[in-house]
């Protein structure tokens, strides 16, 4: 019995060729469409991720923050809490930090042999490369003793290295000026790829944090501090040793607003893939409609079949066919639709994917789960927009179907 | 002999709007096994309706309608599709084959339906029925390779394929010419000597002439019922 409803819906349905093609891609692109932005939603969050871990590991980050004193907040410019010398105290106070790094950033034009490039100077400890995780392509970096020296040395960028002497290779031992400091360069960094917002990670310049801060910043604050835990099972305990430390060396009072913050890689990393996930609901809520539009598809083209086939519906009654087995061959003639259409969406979605991977930029993470679900929910849509049409044919009355011309 | 078929004082009313149109005024029939009876009148006379009532495709306003033994008049609409499917073997005027389906799938179709009993084995019981009407060399065949007899015949074949107690035809010959026609009321004699109860609506006499028993009706009630 059902095997012969499926060998009819079968028959029914190759024998419109072309108007089963039309009608079932309405299914695959809303089926593909679903998959592909859920693949691609998934990608950019491999992506981001693997970015923010490329930031470094098990890292804390201090940030200064406009404190207010007796109701009064200060503007945002007014961040210049935190100061070099908490550098240090922190790193003499802390016994669950590897390494400390304070940062100062500024924007400087950079002038070497000739040429010049606007890029961005950090001064640094020697613990900042290891602490973000940056690896030498050429020279070394920097130690504390050209810290405390104040020495001028500076490592560069891949980008800023590529910028201003066309080839890495040839940049150490060379002299760059920024501003009107000369500077030595002992070593270039191996690239570590574009970082989403932000911009270019490479496009920059490392120099001991005390020559940048007093020769070039003109400051009395440093931008942030970067801190590694031990390893990142302490990552809370690391997080809290260092709040009291800052609270202690900023004499924050119990009760007081802290005039810092705390930020560590897993909130960052959490934030970052909440925004992606938020935009890959969106997307694939669009997608879904398209699967929605698919299946008023199928609907109508269900509709125009049950008329053309009036006097077959009649025929088949007559001959003893109840109600329910009509609506039943109609409802899987509907499903069987769908359900190709799920296949050959699932099949699009996968050559789009291959496609997107090998000639563009970007990363595409397709799992097993979602092309179920995809693919159920096509099913679902065949019941769903055929049960109208099936249950109009099962409710004819055989006497007028068969009259039907 | 039994009764196949017993009809009292059924009654149809269709309601158009106000008007209530009575198609049938209080009918009583019985016909017995073996019988081959061929239902007589003009148009609008309720022979349509007689012959739908007793395809149970309808349901008599009042009245009772037993069929073998089994009282339909009171049944729900699954349950006449039951009985259609094993008790009644329907040809209809325009054939009503299933167009692009093979002449085999054709007749194998109302097996598909029996509900209450199965048949040893279908697609040869399908096969028999062809055999039985002489098509058993057509058997892949689509209908629009068929000539209208052939398409009867196949008709034929599906009708008696469940083993129903009554074959019913509406104008089997309508749409056939006069020497295939006779063909056909030949192979209704045959069936009918083989003890197959054969019930036909026709409005010509001399396909009329065929049966054994004539009933004629006129507005809404059997003015005559005669044997040949």
């Amino acid at each position: 019995m059902l095997f012969s409803i499926f060998q009819t819906a079968f028959k029914n349905i190759l024998r419109n060729r072309m108007r089963t093609l039309l009608t079932v891609l309405g299914i695959v692109i809303g089926v593909g469409a679903v998959i592909i932005m859920v693949a691609v939603g998934k990608g950019s969050e491999a992506t981001i991720q693997k970015q923010i871990e490329s930031m470094g590991t098990n890292l804390l980050m201090v940030y200064p923050r406009a404190f207010s004193s007796g109701g009064v907040r200060m503007s945002g410019t007014s961040r210049t809490s935190l100061k070099l010398k908490d550098v240090q105290s922190i790193k003499e106070q802390s016994t669950l930090l590897q390494g400390v790094s304070g940062r100062v950033r500024l924007n400087e034009q950079v002038i070497a042999e000739g040429k010049n490039w606007n890029t961005s100077i950090e001064g640094v400890n020697p613990d900042y490369q290891e602490i973000r995780d940056w690896h030498l392509a050429h020279g070394d970096f920097f130690d504390d003793y050209d810290v405390r020296q104040s020495r001028k040395v500076a490592v560069l960028g891949a980008t800023t290295a590529q910028e201003l002497f066309g080839d890495a290779s040839v940049a150490v031992g060379k002299k760059i000026r920024i501003r009107t400091v000369p500077f030595t360069v002992i070593g270039v960094l191996q690239s570590k790829g574009a970082s989403g917002p932000g911009g270019d990670q490479d496009d920059v310049i490392m120099a001991p944090l005390n020559t940048v801060y007093y020769r070039l910043s003109g400051r009395n604050f440093i931008n942030d501090i970067y801190v590694s835990a031990v390893s990142i099972d302490k990552m809370n305990e690391a997080q809290a040793e260092l709040e009291d430390i800052l609270r202690r060396i900023h004499r924050i009072k119990a009760g007081q607003n802290d005039d810092f913050m705390v930020r560590n890689q897993s909130d960052i990393l959490s934030t970052a893939t909440d925004m992606t996930k938020t935009f890959t609901l969106l997307l694939s809520a669009i997608a879904g409609i398209s699967l929605l539009v698919g299946g008023i598809g199928i609907m109508n083209i269900m509709l125009v079949s049950v008329t053309e086939r009036n006097r077959e519906i009649g025929i088949r009654m007559a001959l003893g066919a109840r109600g329910k087995d009509i609506l039943l061959q109609f409802l899987i003639e509907s499903v069987v639709l769908c359900v190709l259409g799920g296949l050959l969406g699932i099949a699009f979605a996968l050559a789009v994917c291959y496609g997107l991977e090998k000639w563009t930029e970007m990363t595409t993470v397709i799992d097993s789960s979602i092309m179920l679900i995809a693919f159920s929910f096509s099913a679902a849509v065949g019941i769903f927009f055929g049960y109208y049409p099936a249950s109009k044919a099962a409710k004819l009355n055989p006497i007028d179907a068969l009259r039907y011309e | 002999m039994q009764n196949v078929v017993q009809i009292n004082a059924v009654q149809k009313i269709y309601s158009m709007g106000e008007n209530q149109v009575h198609a049938l005024r209080g009918v009583d029939l019985s016909i017995n096994t073996g019988e081959f009876v061929a239902i007589m009148g003009a148009s609008g006379s309720g022979k349509s309706t007689l012959m739908n009532i007793l395809g149970c495709l309808d349901q008599p306003t009042a009245g009772k309608y037993t069929l073998s033994g089994q009282r339909v008049d009171n049944m729900n609409k699954d349950q006449l599709a039951d009985i259609r499917a094993s008790s009644i073997g329907f040809v209809f005027q325009g054939f009503n084959l299933l167009s692009r389906t093979t002449t085999l799938e054709n007749v194998e179709l109302p097996t598909q339906y029996l509900r209450h009993r199965k048949l040893a084995n279908p697609r040869q019981r399908a096969i028999d029925m062809l055999s039985l009407v002489g098509l058993e060399d057509r058997l892949d065949h689509v209908p629009n390779q068929l000539s209208g007899g052939q398409q009867q015949r196949v008709a034929i074949a599906r009708a008696l394929v469940n083993e129903p107690s009554i074959l019913l035809a509406d104008e089997p010959t309508g749409n056939l010419d006069s020497k295939r026609s006779a063909e056909i009321m030949v192979l209704f004699q045959q069936l009918n000597a083989q003890g197959i109860t054969i019930v036909m609506v026709t409005h010509e006499d001399e396909i009329a002439a065929f049966a054994k028993r004539t009933i004629v009706v006129r507005d809404g009630l059997i003015q005559s019922d005669t044997l040949n």
